[in-house]
């Protein structure tokens, strides 16, 4: 026990000194923007000729906004249009029926029967909350971001296996679009598109997309080289080298780099209701506004419940990758 | 006799770069190559791995021709060269597509494509069956790939596997069978697309030594009914010595020797090739007319061949050459022709066996009747193969002359 109390207090302590630094660090900032008169000289010759990084960015967007408006507004179209269709489609399948396909589809792929109970009970339990359409919007979000993904990502994926100079290339892009806050990126499609579900899934799109490339490069490049050479030797063409070896053989990591991205868009699904897109991130996002802990928490467990769902039916499974 | 296979002159070199950097280096190495120098200076030097270096050989249509060697010698290198896995840096390997002879070494990608696809197939040591199809997808691979219809398909595949007894294992996953099963399945994709040679990379080597022979066996007795040029990779002497018609040794990229069986134990052209044969398992290399003291180099005495140098054993032989009789000091003995398993039946006397029976037999028909054993070539006597003869074999001096040892 009395260890114990000591460790608490420990950890107090430890949790308290970067709190406590950091305020410092905000203290010591504060003033030096405020007070510029003060800087020494050499600060003051550093800022007079700052390097317009943000003006530039501003110009350029604002350059593509003018000058792309008819691409814009196609690709917000097709977006809008899709995202909606898949939505309208999942809506006018009545509540219990949709319930009942996806224990049936968990069933088809897992054949697992306390996994169907689980996914019936988990669909019954957000009706009962009333986050039903919310569910179906966010679900709409979701599947349409990471069919996108996977469109774009599998065959990058697998151009950058063969093709090592174009990966070296890709690899620094991908790190941005997976280090840069998405609130950074969120910003310049809001002005692109407007508010609403396009920039929001454009930015669940840039955030998964680089699970699905790099587990496809991944997957394509550890085919072994015996089975392709199997291949040659038997006078594959390189498109059926792709086909019947290469992708076989890297199935298992693909699905699983399609299972993350699916996860990923899910989990952006409140930053993309903060510009408009619906579904579940919307009653997350009034609950922090107006302090309501009780909704907030209610709409967080459906999504939690919604992607053990999509992970538990999508994830490959261990017999599958043995085979 | 017509040749499948021929490599003339063949170099293959691997340069570490790729492009224009990688085909300069190659053709310095060449030169490198020509004049003299060796492989060790040729990597250090040009940064160049010679892989094979000058290799001409010739495989006969229906023939085992084995390359042997350990491991870096090249002899994989050179096989995968005759169906285009490895690049020829220079020379030809021509290669009988039944209308005409093609250099696989200078073809373009389409013709080299329609050879692999019907010409020449290939097995591998580590099997590469696709893991996720069943065995019989796995066989009719190559028939996919050609695009044969379904039917055909089907009807190859299930000869292809009664041919290797994997029938009732169809609508297996290859993952389900055991190593020996997989490269039976290997077997068979080799053979789906009937192709007339097969090269074959260590098949064996990865399996465990009974079933390596049992697969043996069974290769020796397909090979008799389907009669395929075969080129076969190995490391192991006596895998080689059973199976090849035709061995080659190689040594750093270099064949040192190409022979029979005979050829590679009795007369040995290099050092390197004597100290293999020492390493091989005599009792199942040897052959009679390996061990034995031939017909030629027996006294002769009043009409009668002495068999040992006591000349305590007189031979008669007929008209023909057939043996008719030994005589033991002053005792008849019968003679027994050898059935080539179990015991003689009794009374055994001395036993009458073929050239090409294994030294463990000579052994056994020895041990059994207490006298020297008869070899004889299509009935006619060829030589005999007393406890003097064993003993010299498997100490390590097979097939000196008698005279010779007398000398010592």
């Amino acid at each position: 026990m009395r260890s114990d109390g000591r460790s608490w207090r420990s950890t107090m302590l430890l949790a308290g000194r970067p709190v406590a630094s950091l305020g410092a660090l905000v203290l010591a900032l504060s003033p030096s923007t405020t007070r510029a008169s003060e800087a020494s000289a050499f600060e003051r010759w550093v800022t007079r000729h700052k390097i317009p990084v943000g003006d530039s960015v501003t110009s350029l967007v604002e350059y593509v906004k003018h000058h792309g408006r008819g691409f814009f507004d196609a690709l917000s179209l097709v977006v809008r249009g899709s995202t909606d269709a898949v939505q309208s489609g999942l809506m006018a399948i009545p509540a219990p029926l949709l319930i009942v396909l996806v224990t049936l589809l968990a069933y088809a792929l897992r054949r697992s029967l306390p996994l169907c109970l689980f996914v019936a009970l988990a669909l019954m339990f957000i009706i009962n909350q009333g986050y039903w359409s919310a569910t179906l919007e966010t679900l709409a979000l979701v599947l349409v971001a990471a069919f996108v993904s996977t469109l774009i990502g599998v065959p990058l994926g697998i151009a950058a296996a063969h093709h090592p100079r174009l990966y070296a290339m890709l690899r620094p892009l991908l790190d941005l679009m997976q280090t840069l806050p998405t609130f950074v990126y969120l910003t310049p499609t809001l002005v692109l598109f407007g508010l609403g579900v396009v920039p929001g899934l454009l930015s669940t799109v840039i955030f998964a997309l680089p699970a699905p490339i790099r587990l496809t490069h991944l997957g394509i490049s550890s085919v072994p080289t015996s089975l392709l050479e199997a291949g040659e030797a038997f006078g594959a063409t390189r498109l059926q080298l792709l086909l019947r070896i290469e992708l076989p053989s890297a199935a298992t990591t693909i699905v699983a780099g399609i299972t993350q991205c699916i996860m990923l868009s899910l989990s952006m699904v409140v930053i993309a209701a903060l510009v408009g897109a619906g579904g579940l991130g919307v009653p997350v996002v009034r609950a922090l506004n107006t302090v309501q802990v009780g909704m907030g928490f209610e709409a967080g467990l459906a999504i939690v419940l919604l992607a053990i769902i999509l992970d538990r039916i999508t994830r490959p499974s261990d017999k599958a990758g043995n085979r | 006799m017509s040749i499948a296979l021929e490599f003339r002159d063949v170099d293959i070199l691997f340069a570490r770069e790729s492009g224009r950097d990688g085909k300069r280096a190659l053709q310095s190495a060449l030169g490198a190559l020509d004049a003299g120098r060796t492989r060790a200076e040729i990597q250090k030097d040009n940064g160049v791995v010679v892989g094979v270096a000058g290799a001409s050989l010739a495989v006969t249509r229906g023939h085992i021709s084995v390359l042997m060697g350990l491991s870096g010698s090249g002899k994989s290198t050179l096989l995968r060269a005759a169906n285009g896995l490895n690049r020829v840096t220079r020379g030809n390997v021509l290669l009988d597509d039944g209308t005409a002879i093609v250099d696989v070494a200078s073809c373009d990608g389409a013709t080299l494509r329609r050879l692999r696809r019907g010409c020449i197939a290939m097995m591998f040591q580590q099997f590469g069956l696709l893991p996720w199809r069943t065995v019989r997808d796995n066989v009719g691979f190559g028939l996919e790939l050609r695009g044969d219809p379904l039917a055909t398909r089907r009807r190859i595949i299930d000869e292809k596997l009664e041919l290797v007894g994997l029938s009732q294992w169809a609508d297996r996953h290859v993952s389900e069978l055991s190593g020996g099963m997989q490269q039976r399945v290997g077997l068979a994709r080799a053979f789906a697309t009937d192709a007339d040679i097969l090269l074959m990379d260590e098949p064996f080597s990865a399996l465990d030594p009974l079933i390596r022979a049992k697969l043996q066996d069974e290769l020796g007795q397909l090979q008799e009914r389907v009669r395929k040029t075969i080129l076969f990779v190995t490391h192991d002497l006596d895998e080689a010595l059973k199976l090849g018609d035709q061995i080659s040794v190689l040594e750093g990229g270099r064949i040192v020797q190409t022979g029979s069986a005979e050829d590679i134990v009795l007369r040995s052209a290099t050092a390197y090739v004597t100290e293999f044969v020492q390493h091989m398992n005599p009792l199942t290399v040897l052959t009679g007319q390996m061990v034995m003291t031939a017909a030629g180099e027996l006294a002769r005495r009043d009409g009668e061949l002495s068999l040992d140098e006591a000349g305590a054993y007189r031979l008669a032989l007929d008209a023909a050459g057939a043996p008719q009789a030994v005589r033991h000091r002053d005792r008849i003995l019968g003679l027994a022709i050898d059935a080539g398993v179990g015991p003689l039946p009794p009374p055994a006397g001395v036993a009458v066996t073929p050239l090409a029976t294994p030294l463990r037999r000579l052994i056994q028909l020895l041990r059994q009747t207490g006298h020297p054993v008869l070899l004889t070539q299509a009935g006619a006597f060829a030589g005999v193969c007393g406890s003097g003869e064993v003993i010299r074999a498997l100490a390590g001096g097979q097939g000196a002359p008698r005279h010779a040892n007398a000398a010592n």
